[in-house]
């Protein structure tokens, strides 16, 4: 007898917002094991409060509606709880700490959540973090001064970007989020990302690719799209979805779904 | 039933890690008060010649006569007749480690310090109450011709050294609390750098008040000669008592030509103690004085590290770091004197302010006529971490000349909620990521502090932390 396993990643009529204001109206998605998943969308359409909801923002409130991690309900639980089981947001604008370096900040971060996650002994020492720093920098094509610098603090944005999947990697994340990973970056640099994304991707995990554009997912291929318009995806399908709206826009889907909802 | 005063104590021992005290052992202890009778007695325990005793006496007049400063922090709880102003400890001054009687050794032991010292510390004088019990000295220092010692000590044996610049930065009618320091001073340090000699590693000296009402009175002279280079460190924590303790520390420095002066030091004076300290520098020709200052303890602190730029080239600098938190004032600035002209200087202040806890920065600039082509820099930066805090700048600018390069600048932030919600999102708890937050941006001056020293203020502030965010 097989039971059939919980997914990794559930989303249940989820209706939140920001000072009473409702974004999401009644959301729902479903991502397992080993699967890209790429939400788009246009602005406005509550990509980023998604984003920032599944991540425990304490700006956002949620009025409705369930969200499971491991078929555990997250929607109590602290930012740094949720990163501590497994979740991780690539920022849109990241925020920057001066004074503080990105070696002694990910250093707390990663034994915080490896001890967590792995158990108390799993820390890493000073020398062990740093090898593997050094080892994820060169992965991401990323200069070993980047460890001394201050967090996001002068960073351009191709920086910031390339800085949040390092941190992803350093990380492992078994849910990561990357929202708008791919704006403002050129192509070269779109395409070093990418390909440090790909090579973290791994079928014990699952990804949510938040963009605008089409653009990113010939380089991260992802196995479902969805569209998301006015606080609900309106459409899901594979990959040929992205093609279609390269090429139509969201208009159609636009006039579909205000059809729809008459 | 256990008292107020009792309860009181239970609380602050529970959240204050170096809160414990020794049961008292004293020799001698003066009575309460301040009168022509105790400073006597000070000086005939302390066997003075007697320029000295004239000196104190003279000292404790101007203190009588001074009213107390009204302006900055506020000071009317402070009761000039409960403080013990004298405690001598010991019978005479250990010379070794081993002689150094066992209760004191487990109260430095409890702090660090013979760990600390068996790795590189210079020499160790670490004040305990109101004498230095303990002193030592690393022989190359010595080789050199350093003298690193207590300042009773070098009233005793650098008679003509001590006698040439005492109380000639400080003058004993300089300010009510100068005055009182003179009058009993007891303790502290005398450092003496020959012409040329460069002390390459910090020397350091721990401070430690023991005695409920007991005032901490020390006394420390910096000479450095011609082209000499001293870094003085000095730390301090302070056990905890339910009813006021008054710190009020004179530090005299004498920067001559082409020299340069570092005196750092870290207070973390337990949350009942009032601090009001008077630190002056005088820089000569080509030298380089620079005070680092951590201000994170005591219940009221009072102090503007000052530099007197005496000659052309002379340049002065002033990194202040102070944290309130509940029931604290930190009343700390610095002050430039350019007396000289072609003198530069620069204060940096970065203060922390938690819950009703009251940050003000307070500082001078002074060019006097005549002091052309002066540079300076005055940079203040106030982070408060709720809504309930509260910081003040007071910048003095006092300008005689016009050729001069003059800036200010000052900021107030707060701690903002995308920088905690990116941290947290990162695995760092609430109180992890409000503590990465403000030593990131004390930074600036922690990366200035000997290693232990920035690893030891980090912690602090942790601990502060982890009390207020639940």
């Amino acid at each position: 007898m097989t039971l059939e396993a919980t997914p990794l990643f559930t989303i249940e009529n989820l209706h939140a917002g920001i000072e009473g204001k409702e974004i999401l109206r009644g959301l729902d998605l479903v991502i397992d094991r080993g699967e890209i998943h790429a939400l788009m969308g246009p602005n406005g359409s509550g990509k980023s409060t998604l984003a920032y909801v599944i991540a425990g923002h304490p700006n956002y409130e949620v009025y409705e509606g369930r969200i499971l991690y491991k078929g555990e309900n997250i929607l109590e639980m602290t930012p740094d709880e949720r990163a501590k089981l497994g979740l991780f947001l690539a920022f849109q604008y990241p925020t920057a700490i001066p004074g503080v370096t990105m070696a002694n900040f990910l250093r707390l971060a990663v034994n915080s959540v490896r001890k967590a996650r792995y158990g108390e002994d799993k820390a890493l020492s000073p020398r062990e973090f740093r090898r593997l720093m050094r080892e994820k920098l060169a992965m991401l094509r990323m200069d070993e001064s980047f460890a001394t610098r201050y967090l996001n603090e002068g960073f351009s944005g191709g920086e910031k970007k390339r800085a949040e999947i390092l941190q992803m990697a350093l990380l492992e994340p078994e849910f990561a989020i990357l929202d708008e990973t791919d704006s403002g970056l050129d192509i070269d640099a779109l395409r070093t990302v990418a390909d440090g994304v790909n090579a973290l991707f791994n079928p014990n995990m699952a990804m949510l690719i938040i963009t605008h554009y089409q653009r990113v997912l010939s380089y991260i291929k992802p196995h479902f799209v969805h569209v998301m318009l006015d606080g609900k995806i309106v459409a899901s399908g594979g990959p040929e979805l992205a093609e279609e709206l390269e090429v139509k826009g969201y208009d159609w889907l636009k006039a579909e779904f205000a059809e729809a909802a008459s | 039933m256990a008292t107020e005063a009792e309860l009181e104590l239970q609380r602050l021992g529970t959240e204050y890690k170096y809160g414990f005290r020794d049961p008292e052992q004293y020799v001698f202890k003066s009575r309460k008060g301040l009168d022509r009778e105790v400073v006597e007695q000070i000086s005939w325990m302390k066997n003075e010649p007697d320029w000295m005793r004239q000196f104190r006496l003279k000292a404790l007049e101007y203190f009588l006569k001074r009213p107390l400063p009204t302006w900055g922090a506020d000071l009317s709880e402070l009761d000039f007749d409960e403080i013990h102003y004298y405690v001598k400890p010991t019978e005479r001054q250990g010379r070794s480690w081993e002689e150094v009687p066992e209760y004191i050794k487990q109260t430095f032991e409890r702090l660090g310090i013979p760990e600390a010292e068996r790795k590189f510390l210079a020499g160790v004088g670490a004040q305990y109450e109101s004498e230095v019990v303990y002193h030592s000295l690393r022989e190359d220092l010595e080789r050199q011709g350093v003298i690193f010692v207590d300042m009773d000590t070098a009233v005793r044996e650098y008679p003509d050294l001590v006698k040439r610049y005492f109380g000639t930065i400080v003058p004993p009618n300089d300010n009510k609390f100068a005055a009182l320091n003179s009058a009993v001073w007891s303790g502290g340090s005398f450092v003496y750098v020959p012409e040329g000699v460069r002390v390459e590693i910090p020397l350091q000296a721990y401070f430690r008040i023991n005695a409920e009402n007991m005032g901490q009175f020390e006394r420390t002279l910096i000479i450095v000669e011609p082209g000499g280079y001293v870094h003085y460190v000095e730390g301090c924590t302070a056990p905890i008592y339910s009813t006021a303790s008054l710190h009020s520390a004179v530090v005299e420095i004498i920067v001559k030509e082409g020299a340069r002066c570092r005196y750092t030091t870290i207070q973390n004076w337990s949350k009942n103690v009032y601090n009001l300290v008077t630190k002056r520098a005088a820089a000569y020709r080509d030298a380089t004085m620079e005070w680092v200052d951590g201000n994170l303890g005591s219940k009221v602190t009072m102090k503007y590290p000052a530099v007197w730029l005496m000659e052309p080239g002379a340049r002065g600098e002033v990194l202040s770091v102070a944290f309130a938190s509940d029931g604290q004032h930190q009343d700390a600035g610095g002050k430039m004197v350019h007396v000289a002209p072609y003198t530069s200087s620069q204060i940096i202040s970065k203060s922390i302010s938690k819950g009703t806890g009251r940050a003000s920065y307070r500082g001078l600039v002074k060019v006097h006529r005549g002091a052309h082509h002066v540079r300076s820099n005055v940079v203040c930066d106030a982070l408060l971490l709720d809504e309930q805090s509260r910081t003040d700048t007071y910048p003095y600018m006092e300008i005689e000349e016009e050729q001069v390069s003059i800036g200010h600048e000052a900021t107030v932030s707060k701690v903002a909620e995308e920088q905690l919600f990116y941290l947290q999102s990162r695995g760092l708890s609430e109180a992890e990521a409000m503590s990465m937050i403000v030593n990131g941006f004390i930074e600036p001056i922690t990366k200035e502090l000997p290693l232990e020293y920035a690893v030891e203020l980090n912690r602090l502030i942790q601990l502060e932390m982890e009390g207020s965010v639940g």
